[in-house]
């Protein structure tokens, strides 16, 4: 199998578990759900990573510079935002 | 690290995130999914971090910490009313990280050609990034124009201009010319930064004509797109966990995004680029209303909530921009204090954002167990005494169920004019999105309170108070 064919595979796989294990969401928990994956797309963070720390030119250092950051105010942000969501749902226990 | 380690490492990562979002969708164990998400995204980065490519951690550590800070302090700042333009900002970040990170990554693959160990230019490298570029574009424009329009900053309603369906086909058009550039010129990225600037305008034309109250479909469709476009950058980088994760961010907005459409029986292409056609055959407002509407006080509605067994909420984008949210959770303690029985009726499309009422009642620390969804509180409404509904329009027009014509005909609706006395709080009898009037302002069980949400739920808190002595 060429390589292409491998990570596209993954992808297919990737979105049946998606579906499947999100499939029924309370409404209750739509807004964390969304602030909460939207720190998960934040894993854009780790290519941006590679882009600023590899360095191979000024441009795609600076180019991965701005990445990191939006990347990171996604995951950190993003994670924290939902947490704090979710405290005001638990506490009503 | 060997490149082996490293994929298993990322695939325990890619195993977290899936454990975290099956977490994040129930609600005794949403708190610790979010963690597990959280420890994923960790083990990712720092696993990412060993990378022998790496030869500096100056910047890397430094946008770290700026985004870091930005973050951190935009999770504990924001209201709980903002949320929607929080979430649409984070979604339009996700998308330009994208962009950038695809650039950057076809500039240093094809300088490194001829280098022992680089990837080749292919026709699939240049769709992958191409489609990194375009996602991601659409991504950022359309969630800044969407944060523009939940924040007031531009105009909240549906922008239209002529020809403005053949604008974007031409659009689209220059954009896939621009992707056949990309294959036939793999190694030269102007294309590619082209492309990124038409499909810019796409993604600001694309959101411009969805009104405020369809803003729910296109912040959920937008969050998926994010993860969409982390997930072909993850076929730029060939990175698993890239694919992975953005991936399970892109079903996980495409499930809200069909179940905010049924929430409005609309299609998504309905939502995306119809409009509400107004039937010129519908009553006019003046034979709606004309003499029929009662309008109501504070002592009135006092007295009113005074003799009634069980009372039901329903609250509407009204209550988010009134912040009448602490108001009513003071009307919520003094009427369960009284022995009453109070529960809220909360519409899937209510306010801006999927689950943006829930959010705002969790933090007035209204127990969510008396949060009804639509279809477990619309069997009740004949068993409510009242039922105050707190700047909410189309959700509870029975013109839904009773005009096949109407331009909301079929959509779901809290059926609150089966209650026994139905009060509305609202400014005016101004029409909601779909532009129609509603008759239950005029039925006979209807009672309209005219102002501001929160002010009047304070006078309703203040006469109960002297009514209950």
């Amino acid at each position: 199998m060429d390589s292409f064919a491998m990570v596209f595979t993954i992808f297919v796989l990737a979105a049946f578990i998606g579906f499947e294990v999100i499939a029924k969401v309370p409404p209750t928990l739509h807004t964390p759900l969304m602030s909460g994956s939207n720190a998960i797309s934040g894993i854009i963070l780790i290519g941006a990573i590679l882009s600023a720390g590899s360095q191979y030119t000024w441009l795609t250092a600076g180019l991965g510079f701005i990445a990191v950051v939006l990347a990171t105010i996604n995951v950190v942000g993003g994670f924290m935002v939902t947490n704090r969501m979710l405290e005001m749902f638990k506490r009503k226990d | 690290m060997s490149s082996g380690l490293v994929n298993i490492a990322y695939l325990v990562a890619a195993s977290l995130f899936i454990f975290g979002l099956k977490g994040l969708s129930h609600p005794r164990t949403a708190v610790r999914g979010n963690l597990l998400g959280a420890l994923g995204m960790l083990l990712a980065i720092v696993i990412t971090l060993l990378d022998q490519h790496i030869i500096g951690y100056g910047i890397i550590f430094a946008g770290i910490v700026v985004g870091g800070g930005i973050g951190a302090v935009l999770a504990v700042k924001i209201k709980m009313t903002d949320m929607p333009q929080l979430v649409a900002l984070f979604n339009g970040f996700g998308g330009l990280a994208s962009i950038l990170v695809a650039g950057a990554a076809l500039v240093e693959i094809a300088g490194l050609q001829g280098t022992v160990g680089a990837i080749v230019l292919d026709a699939q490298l240049s769709i992958s990034t191409f489609a990194s570029g375009l996602i991601g574009a659409i991504t950022f424009w359309g969630s800044l124009v969407a944060f523009g329009k939940l924040q007031g900053l531009t105009n909240d309603g549906s922008v239209r201009y002529p020809a403005d369906q053949i604008v974007k086909v031409v659009l689209a058009i220059v954009i896939l010319v621009l992707g056949y550039m990309m294959v036939i010129y793999p190694d030269s990225s102007t294309p590619y930064w082209l492309m990124v600037i038409v499909a810019s305008v796409l993604g600001v034309l694309f959101v411009i004509p969805i009104g405020g109250a369809d803003m729910p479909v296109v912040v959920a469709l937008l969050n998926s797109f994010s993860g969409l476009a982390a997930a072909a950058t993850g076929f730029v980088l060939f990175n698993t966990v890239l694919i992975v994760a953005g991936t399970l961010v892109g079903a996980s907005g495409i499930i809200l995004t069909i179940i905010m459409c049924k929430a409005m029986n609309r299609s998504l292409a309905n939502v995306l680029f119809g409009t509400f056609t107004v039937t010129e055959g519908g009553p006019s407002a003046d034979e709606v209303y004309g003499g029929k509407v009662k309008s109501t006080s504070a002592d009135e509605v006092a007295m009113l909530l005074e003799g009634a067994k069980r009372v039901c909420i329903v609250p509407g984008y009204g209550m988010a921009v009134a912040q009448a949210q602490h108001a009513v959770r003071e009307l919520f303690d003094l009427l369960e204090g009284h022995g009453t029985l109070v529960e809220f009726g909360v519409h899937p499309v209510a306010g801006r954002m999927p689950g943006h009422m829930n959010v705002l009642l969790a933090e007035a620390d209204i127990p969510y167990e008396r949060l009804k969804d639509m279809d477990e509180i619309n069997p009740s409404f004949k068993q409510i005494d009242v039922t105050i509904v707190i700047g909410a329009n189309d959700v509870v027009n029975p013109v839904a169920r009773t005009d096949p014509d109407s331009p909301i005909a079929g959509m779901p609706i809290l059926d609150v004019d089966y209650s026994k006395t139905v009060i509305v709080i609202k400014r005016s009898l101004s029409p909601g999105f779909a532009g129609i009037p509603n008759p239950l302002f005029a039925a006979d069980n209807a009672l309209m309170f005219f102002g501001d949400g929160k002010k009047a739920v304070e006078d309703m808190v203040k006469s109960l108070k002297d009514e209950l002595g």
